[in-house]
């Protein structure tokens, strides 16, 4: 899941300056889950500026709208539909992928991200979400007991655990987070796959994925 | 908004400050005639998005009332409120709106004087901006 957290008010207002009608279009999928960019979000941030600008004694049209997913064309322009006609901004609260394919469909309109894409992650428990996965495009999970030290390791070790290792388990580099490796050494233990821990891995590649990344399923 | 207005919207409790309001008028008691009061099953069912139509729609100021601590008749309803009420006010200090402009009491069925005292003191805080 993608995770992103609403920008700060401020810039979000300085963004839209100079624009009266604006569109607020939030995401139904991963940045609902992460409460920053769906139905209810988009309300928020529509009454925060229409609050705004009754205030300063702008005439600011807000409208407001949610789709399913963001990032899916055909599921924008269903659900925008002619919405998007007389409007002069659009305001996006999906990742980055939902505010790009806003931007592609609507060219002539001006495109602003609501939020800062953060990382991909899960939920912790109710209110908190970690980066699991670092996208690398060379998957080391069967090797590791499911935990990635790519992204979890502080840096981003394949050979673990390092010597900054502290008691119960945590990190040198934050004491309130835990050591990957020690993570990895308990699930395998438990996995009865400890022999793994003494297996030497190369260096990743890195590049197997190149940038921008693209995935054709079906040969023409 | 009107900057001159003075409503007050208050969310009150079915299970707390809707029975002290109405003890208040049974008691025959006055309370100013701005007050505009919305009954909810709970005060865990007030959303930070009512606290913002609310301001939205005029009000100068909104009382969020529930049971006393501890008495929530679904245990967590008004815990919940009073930290939905944080984040209402830090949202609502983002656009230039006083955060005491919010605030959640604390009520039992039969504190009618302390509903008006309440109603009363935040009349007062919006008078004085």
């Amino acid at each position: 899941m993608i995770i992103a957290e609403r920008k700060p008010f401020e810039e979000i207002k300085n963004m839209i300056v100079g624009y009266k009608r604006i569109l607020v279009v939030g995401c139904r999928t991963c940045v609902t889950i992460c409460w920053a960019g769906g139905e209810k979000e988009v309300g928020i941030l529509s009454s925060q500026l229409r609050l705004q600008s009754s205030r300063n004694g702008d005439e600011l049209s807000i409208l407001e709208a949610t789709v399913e997913r963001q990032c899916e064309k055909e599921m924008v322009t269903q659900e925008l539909g002619d919405k998007v006609q007389d409007i002069e901004a659009i305001l996006s609260m999906g990742c980055g992928v939902g505010v790009q394919t806003i931007a592609e469909i609507y060219e002539e309109k001006p495109v602003f991200p609501a939020l800062n894409t953060t990382f991909v992650g899960m939920p912790e428990k109710e209110g908190l979400w970690i980066e699991t996965c670092g996208a690398c495009g060379d998957c080391f999970l069967d090797r590791t007991g499911g935990i990635c030290p790519v992204v979890r390791c502080a840096k981003g070790l394949l050979n673990g655990p390092c010597g900054g290792t502290r008691r119960g388990g945590k990190c040198e580099i934050d004491p309130e987070k835990d050591c990957a490796w020690v993570l990895i050494y308990r699930r395998l233990e438990k996995q009865g796959r400890l022999d793994l821990m003494r297996k030497y891995y190369e260096a990743k590649n890195y590049r197997k994925v190149k940038r921008p990344g693209k995935i054709e399923a079906l040969e023409a | 908004m009107n900057v001159d207005n003075n409503k007050i919207v208050a969310f009150c409790c079915a299970n707390s400050a809707y029975q002290a309001a109405d003890k208040a008028g049974k008691m025959r008691l006055c309370y100013p005639d701005n007050v505009r009061i919305i009954r909810v099953p709970c005060a865990g069912r007030v959303d930070v998005v009512h606290i913002l139509k609310a301001f939205e729609k005029g009000a100068a100021g909104v009382l969020v009332m529930g049971c006393q601590e501890g008495a929530c008749q679904h245990l967590t309803g008004n815990t919940r409120a009073k930290e939905r009420l944080k984040y209402a006010g830090d949202l609502l200090k983002e656009v230039g709106i006083d955060r005491e402009r919010v605030k959640m009491v604390n009520l039992a069925p039969d504190m009618a004087q302390k509903f008006i005292c309440e109603i009363e003191v935040m009349m007062e805080k919006i008078k004085e901006a």
